[in-house]
């Protein structure tokens, strides 16, 4: 599989219908890489248009702007505003809320004007327009699932059905958290947790948000965000679940699915 | 006798007015010593916003049977001081139940659902008392609320049944002296409530009826003024400061963060020099985000003399549910208690600040319960009058890490991956596009 890159589309005097924002946790992560290859697959089998920016793709400066870092925030925006308007994107797709959240809402006031989509919604209109073709009884049909509401798609963006119809077209049991959607509850890792140890608590966030949602008996935890991933993978491996319970991104979901 | 009662009662009205008015400008004082901030257009939205958020409670009811028993203590006040209004007619120009020739039957249909508000009130609260006190919810049990802040709440509990019990005993002992006959009582007919309650009072004497009559009503108007100027001191400012806090909510999502259009220009100026103003116009130091309650901007000002103390925010908040040290409410708390400090020093030092040694980071809100914070918008999901804790949080972010770096060892590593490696971690560019190797 070929995956072509804005410099190679320039070169041959190419545009991309839509440009695949990978993040930084697609692209160095080796669980978000899982979810990266999933969603080219399904992009390449699809025959969408599409390229990535490769090397020429920066962090977008999101967490270094949650953690108080305006600084580093704006210098990374002003780069990469200038390699995406320097290539004349006009849509964007990402599999990171955190990245789609910062490009729909923030880059604008610095000039950087694009369609922006999570692939939540990416993979529910190529669903509903038909254009994915998922297997008859496919390899979820009837598995009991949950999702898990990232805040950056959900509260922050009003994001909550897409996911859940992409589930749905599967045939899979969905099964609710007792907390979801405008009430889910956070996986630990925004506003920079991520990257620096938890304060000191009683018990720690990803693993007080995994046990809800072992709780519900589901065999997959279904994401939408390469960090809600982590956090919750690690949470299942703490109570030593990880043979009975995947957590998988809809990305990987679909691509498994798919004829 | 009458004239007395006339002129003492104008004087009560005035004087408490004016001592409401006074308390009032001090606080929309103090809550302009915030940062400007222009907060304007689409009012159509905003206006949506009061009627939906402020008005119809819409947030409260994502727990129903708590939102109806809220709403009818609401719906109570605000109904009831339709009556008030009556009340302080009558006690102006030396009439009883002016309204009621006028109105006719209509008059009993208002006093009846007044009567019945009134009931529901005192047994709301009784419920509320019961949850604070008795069930001991979490959030009512939490150290957030030491002190002063629990009191408050009860006081109000009980102020509002008290002053519901003398408007219901006014009406019981005047409708007994209907019954009796008594001079100036126009009959009005049995009240729904005070109806059944008037015959407890048959036995007694014109006299001892008019006493308790005339007692209740000046306790209950005296108990009025007396609430309203409580307010500014209490919680329960959240009745008036509801509305325009719903009114200048922000109508953007909520994973937007506010853009600091002085950072974005020191950069812009840096990335291409020719861009810069020949003359600098930076001749007063700028501050980066907030260190004390005066450099958060108004609207969060607004949003702390509008807090409840409900704790909606941190039973929702993540960081809160794990036991860590951040607690929205407390957020919220601290910075009005700052603020209303500052305002304070000022009014004491002849309209200057005289710096006393403190600010809201580190004195009132320590790095710890700031760094403990997610993002996730849960508090802001909750409230129900439109408070934004996380943009305080964010604010006081900012100061720690651009006007003290002050962060964590692990963020200023992130910083300088970002900075160096253009992505968080240590790990280089050139392998950014290292997983397309991997794919068959």
């Amino acid at each position: 599989m070929h995956v072509p890159t804005m410099a190679e589309m320039m070169a041959n005097g190419e545009q991309p219908e839509v440009l695949f924002w990978v993040g930084c946790a697609g692209s160095f992560d080796q669980r978000a890489q899982k979810i990266t290859k999933a969603f080219v697959t399904i992009l390449d089998k699809l025959q969408i248009k599409y390229a990535i920016l490769g090397k020429e793709e920066m962090c977008t400066g999101d967490p270094a702007r949650r953690a108080g870092n305006e600084f580093m925030f704006q210098m990374m925006a002003y780069q990469n505003i200038q390699i995406l308007n320097g290539y004349s994107i006009k849509k964007i797709v990402t599999a990171c809320p955190h990245c789609f959240n910062i490009f729909k809402n923030e880059y604008p006031a610095l000039g950087g004007n694009y369609e922006v989509i999570h692939h939540a919604n990416f993979l529910q209109q190529l669903i509903d327009e038909g254009k994915i073709n998922l297997k008859e009884g496919g390899s979820f049909k009837g598995k009991k699932i949950t999702y898990h509401d990232s805040c950056y798609l959900g509260r922050a963006n009003n994001i909550y059905e897409a996911p859940r119809k992409v589930l749905e077209a599967m045939d899979v049991e969905l099964v609710e958290m007792k907390r979801c959607k405008s009430n889910g509850l956070c996986c630990g890792a925004g506003g920079a947790q991520m990257f620096k140890e938890e304060e000191n608590g009683t018990v720690r966030i990803n693993i007080e948000r995994s046990d809800e949602a072992l709780e519900t008996g589901a065999s997959v935890i279904a994401s939408a965000c390469p960090f809600c991933n982590t956090m919750l993978t690690d949470g299942v491996k703490n109570r030593e679940k990880e043979e009975e319970v995947k957590v998988l991104d809809i990305a990987e979901l679909v691509a498994a699915s798919m004829q | 006798m009458n004239y007395f009662q006339q002129a003492a009662f104008l004087l009560l009205s005035a004087f408490a007015i004016w001592l409401f008015a006074k308390n009032i400008n001090q606080i929309k004082k103090n809550i302009l010593l915030g940062r400007a901030k222009d907060i304007s257009g689409n009012s159509a939205a905003r206006w949506k916003n009061v009627l939906l958020l402020a008005f119809g409670q819409k947030k409260m009811f994502r727990n129903p049977l708590v939102a109806l028993l809220h709403f009818v203590v609401y719906i109570g006040f605000v109904i009831i001081n339709i009556e008030v209004l009556e009340i302080v007619l009558d006690g102006i120009l030396g009439t009883h139940r002016l309204f009621l020739p006028v109105l006719g039957g209509l008059y009993s249909f208002l006093i009846n659902s007044f009567e019945i508000l009134a009931a529901g009130v005192i047994v709301a609260c009784a419920i509320f008392l019961v949850r604070r006190n008795i069930i001991k919810l979490k959030r009512f049990i939490s150290k957030d609320l030491d002190g002063w802040p629990r009191s408050d709440a009860n006081y109000i509990l009980f102020t509002e049944i008290i002053l519901m019990s003398l408007f219901l005993t006014m009406n019981a002992a005047d409708r007994a002296l209907q019954l009796q006959g008594a001079l100036h009582y126009a009959d009005s007919g049995n009240f729904i409530v005070s109806g059944n309650l008037a015959s407890l009072f048959g036995e007694l004497s014109t006299s001892t009826l008019i006493a308790v009559e005339r007692g209740c009503w000046w306790l209950h108007i005296i108990g009025i003024f007396a609430f309203l100027n409580y307010l500014p001191y209490s919680k329960h400012l959240h009745i008036l400061l509801a509305f325009p806090n719903a009114y200048y909510a922000r109508l953007e999502p909520m994973g937007e963060m506010e853009n600091m259009k002085n950072v974005q220009n020191e950069v812009l100026y840096m990335m291409q020099p020719e861009l810069a103003p020949a003359v600098s116009d930076a001749t007063t130091p700028v501050k980066f985000g907030a260190k004390d309650a005066n450099d958060l901007s108004w609207k969060s000002l607004l949003d702390a003399y509008s807090c409840t103390e409900c704790g909606r925010c941190s039973t929702a908040c993540p960081a809160n549910k794990t036991g860590k040290l951040l607690s929205p409410r407390k957020i919220m708390m601290d910075t009005r208690d700052r603020i209303h400090e500052i305002g304070k020093n000022i009014k004491a030092n002849g309209g200057t600040f005289k710096p006393d040694g403190k600010t809201l980071v580190n004195d009132y809100i320590t790095t710890e319960e700031l760094r403990a914070c997610t993002s996730c918008n849960a508090c802001v999901q909750e409230c129900p009058v439109s408070i934004n804790p996380l943009d305080i949080i964010f604010e006081l972010r900012r100061s720690l890490v651009m006007e003290d770096s002050n962060a964590p060892q692990e963020w200023n590593a992130m910083f300088s991956n970002i900075e160096n490696n253009f992505a968080p971690w240590k790990l280089s560019p050139d392998d950014r596009d290292g997983w397309v190797r991997e794919l068959s």
